[in-house]
């Protein structure tokens, strides 16, 4: 049964009923959700409720930053870094409208300032330095503002000898910043170089969809590289390789599952075992008490040698 | 090759000057029997050079495009032959291929030795076949990443010529992971200690430029272009339209003059009159002096400083407010 069938279905139902003010579509939109795998309705609060993950088919929804931060840390522990960092129109960049018109649509529609949430936070009693993509602002695009962000962010992980988390989701380098976009790819790996030359550990986190200059930069330069059960992951896109090799790809072509096969990925975790699995990958690492002790030792006997 | 005598192909823009150029011709066939023709002709050559001068300083961003894309434009190949004509190749990844869109080799600039990386699109068809355009595949640019890594071990400096259309979206260039390729180049180009200078000679696209890009010094010549995506994949995007190119090319500032405004890059090499296709020599003797000029000065700094420098100038590069 599709959706618009099944809300006439209700509505004649609700009719039959006597129900006096009947629920409007967007009412009942935002009340239910169907399942984009198995067509399933859900009511929202149990999607939400389960990770929005679909009970039925273990599809994973694609969710926002503020929802990923708070199935993921700890409850009150996640302090925002960076809250008021916004993009400005550097090239005066104007398509169909201006950028400056655009980055308050997108705003609006997102209640986001850009399309990361950076800041430190606790996973399973773990402090790590986190971030968040939101493919719901402006495509999840990376332009300066998120450049600038994940630039901070490791900086305060290098600061404050904290691991790195990045749960990424995006189309790939914001347009309308030209070769500022760009150049952010640089600077974050720059800034990635510094925290691996620190001997701190990242974790990039892909999710449904990351693409494009986010791909060739941050999303794939962690430690550990993790991917959620059917996200699309890759450099360039499904339908520009298809335009350009004019062959159909395989279906499962730059899924999670696909790049796991393909040696891309550490592993693929379903949403309900991320923040444990992160948590636990944390611990394993955090080896500082072993390797100093082995070190000292190598010191002290060399010295004592010289005094013989 | 192209050599000063050939006849260089004329761009759209260059079409006043092609049909001056056929009077005067046309002109000085008759000056035999009609010697009171000449003033006329100087005056009509008077003119031509007058014209050309006009047409290249007023070039519209996509006019640039086309001199970047030139058909004759000189590729990586033609410089390397000119700094040293006993450069030595080296070739391939050590892991599964050797990429002909990336070329590499030991070539001696002036006083300098230098591992030279650089893509390649090929000069006839069945080199750009070859080539893939210059798109390249992840193997160029881990072929790149071993050279890199070639330089730090030897203490040379790098130096990238950068002219492709960007990374190419193929299948098994998904599959062997061009994006991790692209981005660990990026993050081993921040780890080095040697000096780093990038040029883009001709096209800048996007990922496949700067896997080979991020560098202490960027040049760029004075008609190639740098940008995020082509104008081509811009233009279909944000106005769903083919016809919206020259657009395009002017919203995202793609030239030469305007990223060297927003300070991305450093230094923008002139040109002969006309575009760097019509002297090769001419073109490769002013990048060479630019070269080695931008060296003498990143040679002084300490291993450590020239490391420092690089992470500063892309740690710098954005514009936010808070
Ligand atoms: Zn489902």
């Amino acid at each position: 049964m599709d959706l618009k069938e099944w809300f006439a279905n209700r509505r004649k139902r609700q009719e039959n009923l006597e129900i006096k003010q009947p629920l409007t579509t967007e009412e009942y939109c935002a009340l239910w959700k169907q399942c984009f795998q198995c067509r399933e309705l859900i009511y929202t609060r149990d999607l939400h409720s389960n990770l929005s993950v679909c009970p039925k088919c273990q599809y994973h929804f694609r969710i926002g930053a503020q929802e990923r931060i708070e199935q993921l840390t700890d409850e009150g522990s996640f302090k925002e870094l960076d809250s008021s960092l916004s993009s400005t129109d550097p090239l005066k960049f104007f398509d169909t409208a201006s950028y400056s018109n655009r980055l308050e649509e997108a705003s609006k529609k997102s209640g986001l300032r850009d399309a990361i949430i950076t800041g430190i936070a606790s996973i399973q009693g773990k402090e790590v330095a986190l971030g968040a993509m939101d493919f719901a602002h402006f495509g999840g695009s990376m332009g300066s503002v998120v450049g600038e962000k994940v630039a901070r962010l490791v900086e305060a992980g290098i600061e404050n000898h904290l691991p790195v988390i990045i749960v990424s989701s995006s189309g790939g380098a914001r347009m309308q910043e030209g070769i500022f976009s760009l150049m952010q790819m640089a600077k974050t790996s720059a800034a990635l170089e510094s925290l691996h030359e620190a001997g701190l550990m990242y974790i990039s986190v892909l999710t449904e969809p990351t693409y494009g200059g986010v791909t060739a930069s941050f999303a794939f330069l962690g430690d550990i590289i993790i991917a959620e059960p059917g996200a699309r992951i890759g450099f360039a896109g499904r339908r520009v390789i298809e335009q350009t090799i004019r062959q159909k790809l395989p279906n499962d072509f730059q899924t999670a599952e696909y790049l796991l096969k393909h040696g891309q990925i550490d592993m693929v975790v379903e949403r309900p075992k991320l923040a444990e699995t992160l948590a636990r990958m944390i611990d394993f690492h955090q080896v500082i008490e072993f390797r100093p002790r082995v070190a000292k030792t190598k010191v002290e006997a060399t010295s004592t040698h010289r005094e013989q | 090759m192209v050599n000063n005598e050939t006849k260089t192909v004329p761009l759209d823009f260059e079409q006043p000057l092609t049909v001056l150029a056929q009077q005067i011709e046309l002109l000085e066939a008759q000056l035999q029997s009609q010697p009171e023709l000449e003033p006329d002709v100087t005056h009509l050559r008077d003119q031509y050079e007058i014209l050309r001068r006009s047409i290249y300083s007023n070039l519209r961003p996509i006019d640039h495009l086309a001199l970047a894309r030139h058909a004759q434009r000189p590729y990586a190949r033609d410089y390397f032959d000119r700094f040293d004509n006993t450069w030595m190749e080296l070739h391939g990844d050590r892991k599964m291929a050797d990429d002909p869109a990336i070329i590499s080799g030991l070539v001696t600039i002036g006083p300098y030795k230098v591992v030279a990386i650089g893509t390649d699109k090929g000069r006839n068809l069945r080199q750009k076949q070859i080539c893939n355009f210059g798109m390249p595949q992840p193997e160029g640019y881990r072929k790149a990443m071993r050279m890199f890594e070639h330089a730090e071990k030897f203490h040379l400096p790098i130096i990238t010529l950068i002219d492709t259309p960007g990374a190419y979206p193929g299948m098994a260039a998904e599959e062997h992971n061009q994006a991790e390729a692209i981005a660990r180049n990026l993050m081993v180009l921040a780890s080095l200690t040697v000096p780093v200078i990038a040029v883009v000679t001709g096209e800048g696209g996007s990922g496949g430029a700067l896997a080979i890009g991020l560098a202490n010094r960027i040049l760029m010549l004075e008609h190639a272009v740098y940008s995020v995506i082509s104008p081509e994949g811009c233009a279909s995007i944000l106005w769903r339209s083919a016809d919206k190119v020259a657009t395009a090319c002017e919203a995202m500032k793609m030239t030469a003059a305007e990223i060297h405004k927003i300070s991305v890059v450093d230094e923008v090499v002139d040109e002969p009159l006309g575009g760097a296709h019509q002297n090769y020599d001419l073109m490769a003797h002013t990048l060479q002096k630019s070269l080695i000029k931008q060296l003498d000065k990143l040679t002084k700094m300490s291993p450590k400083q020239i490391k420092q420098d690089r992470l500063e100038k892309y740690r710098k590069i954005g514009v936010t407010v808070e």
